[in-house]
């Protein structure tokens, strides 16, 4: 092939995947930072070039702050504890205990459900009364009837717990990936050693699944701030947006309120969010392709 | 095939202990599942009292598929999901093929835009597709749903990285045989690249049959909502709370990937692995 026919060809391969790209990827990012410029548009008054006037009203906005540090809670609630769990299942699930394959069935199974179908079966089980949490801590162990998810208090926690037992499983994959890939030699030389279960996994294992660990870091940041599926079913950001979380109110804003300026705006600290995560992702790319 | 041990894995009241847990976790981590499969297979009476001689039933499902047109909301699921996976699985070939194998100018530039998506997906930027779909006049169609999601940056990734494994000298063999770079790419390429193929369709699939948000926004009738989204219709307006019916439909819309995922299991599991760790 000539230099110029490679031209055409690699463009040509590239093209009708570019443009839908451009279209729903990269003209939607810059189209929002350009709308978030300008008012909202209504039915008789276009909509006009206000400057930062969408921002400004956004840190007056008492909502959206308590919004930001209810994702931020979230974030902290789900990441540390569904990276422990997959650790935790991918050890179990790799080694040599009874029954590993229902172990594994068991961990994984609520990773392929739907997440609205998961979170139905969880607002029957939080159900006040009837559900199963109220028949367990009323019933069975006498504790006072409690709204799990109509208090301000515990609603986010209850969310959480979903997020994680959504999450674990699929992280775990990623680990034992990753512990298939240990060599046993080092096992090994750690008994030899006469180090100890504990040891060696603190001091083997756990630094060589650093780079899963790291990936499987970026993963949960973006998910704890992508994911609304649940609320939407659960709480619709209730009581008085104590589980509210930024791209539920963005969807409320947008489709709830049809403030479309207002949304763009927030749209854009969420993607500043998720940026800064890309670029941790980039750099740890690359050093990825180092290792290969 | 060697069967050394693992020095290193539980033993005696180590190992006991650790299988307990194991399996208290793994029960724990079902029991939400089995709760909604009591409720679903029960009579409503059932619904919250566990009698282990309560009598089997199918009437919830039967209520469940009568009270909402759930037939069309599997047919536009279907239709949604094939239309994407096709759609994917031919433009992120393509693109990555080139991606691979072509030195064209400004290749590396354009392969960091397609990697932006990776990071800032569709799922995100609602208001702004939204405002697309509506110019573009699809709103409420089962293309609108699709569009955003056709061109996958994660799949060009994953096929690009396969087809650079591919070895050089089998391409160059094709071509001095006077096959066309297509026929290098469905010969040679394609089939080398099956089991990727494979992880991606099922991961594809999955995230498709479950996505929410976006069909929520974009569709407002039967004829175009997928089940996630007439699944929330269906248990947010029309039952109140009959959970039994509500479980019932629920295990519905997530039976055909729960079969799939019981029947191949391993491929599943590998499929996600393959996927994640590209």
């Amino acid at each position: 092939m000539n230099r110029f026919s490679v031209q055409i060809h690699g463009w040509l391969l590239v093209l009708p995947a570019a443009v839908l790209l451009a279209a729903f990827t990269h003209y939607p990012a810059v189209a929002t930072l350009l709308h978030s410029f300008y008012s909202t548009p209504k039915a008789n008054r276009p909509a006009v070039w206000v400057g930062l006037e969408n921002y400004r009203a956004m840190t007056q906005d008492p909502v959206f702050w308590q919004v930001l540090g209810n994702n931020l809670w979230f974030a902290l609630g789900t990441i540390p504890a569904s990276i422990a769990l997959a650790m935790l299942m991918a050890t179990w699930v790799n080694g040599k205990l009874h029954g590993r394959a229902f172990l594994r069935l068991a961990y994984f199974t609520p990773t392929i459900l739907p997440m609205i179908a998961v979170a139905n079966i969880w607002l029957f089980f939080y159900t006040p009364t009837y559900g199963l949490l109220e028949q367990i801590t009323v019933d069975l162990l006498g504790l006072p009837s409690h709204n799990w998810l109509g208090t301000p208090s515990t609603v986010l926690a209850c969310l959480i717990v979903v997020t994680v037992w959504k999450e674990a499983g699929f992280f775990m994959i990623f680990y034992l990936a990753a512990l298939q890939a240990i060599p046993p030699a080092l096992a090994e030389a750690a008994a030899i050693e006469g180090a100890s279960r504990w040891t060696y996994f603190r001091r083997v294992v756990f630094p060589l699944l650093m780079p899963t660990t790291l990936f499987v870091l970026v993963n949960a940041v973006i998910n704890s701030f992508r994911l609304v599926d649940h609320i939407i079913v659960m709480t619709r950001g209730g009581p008085d947006n104590a589980s509210s979380l930024l791209l539920y109110y963005i969807y409320d804003v947008a489709f709830k309120f049809w403030d479309s300026s207002y949304a763009s705006a927030l749209t854009i600290v969420l993607l500043a969010i998720l940026a800064s995560a890309a670029i941790m992702q980039f750099a740890f790319l690359e050093k990825r392709t180092h290792y290969q | 095939m060697s069967t050394r041990r693992n020095p290193m894995e539980p033993q005696g009241l180590g190992h006991a202990l650790e299988t307990l847990g194991a399996w208290v976790l793994a029960l724990l981590w079902i029991l939400p599942l089995a709760y909604a499969f009591w409720t679903a297979f029960h009579p409503p009476e059932f619904a919250t009292r566990f009698d282990p001689l309560a009598p089997l039933s199918l009437q919830n499902f039967v209520n469940a598929w009568n009270a909402a047109p759930f037939a069309s909301y599997f047919v536009n699921t279907i239709i949604l999901v094939t239309m994407i996976l096709a759609a994917q699985l031919v433009l992120c070939t393509l693109a990555a093929y080139a991606f691979a194998r072509y030195a064209f100018f400004g290749r590396d530039v354009l392969f960091m835009l397609v990697l932006v998506q990776l990071m800032i997906m569709p799922d995100v930027l609602i208001v702004e597709n939204y405002r697309t779909m509506a110019a573009l006049d699809l709103t409420d169609t089962i293309t609108a749903i699709g569009l955003p999601y056709m061109a996958s940056a994660f799949g060009i990734f994953l096929m690009r990285q396969t087809f650079k494994t591919v070895p050089k000298e089998l391409d160059e063999a094709a071509r001095v045989e006077g096959a066309s770079a297509l026929q290098v790419l469905l010969k040679v390429y394609v089939p080398l690249a099956r089991p990727v193929y494979v992880a991606f369709g099922l991961v594809s699939v999955s995230y498709h049959w479950n996505n929410f948000l976006w069909p929520l926004i974009v569709t407002n009738s039967v004829g175009s909502r997928p089940l996630t989204v007439g699944l929330q219709v269906f248990s947010s307006t029309d039952q109140g709370i009959d959970w039994s019916i509500i479980t019932a439909a629920t295990l519905m819309t997530s039976a055909p990937l729960l079969i799939a995922f019981l029947l191949f299991q391993r491929q599943f599991v590998q499929s996600f692995m393959r996927a994640g760790i590209r």
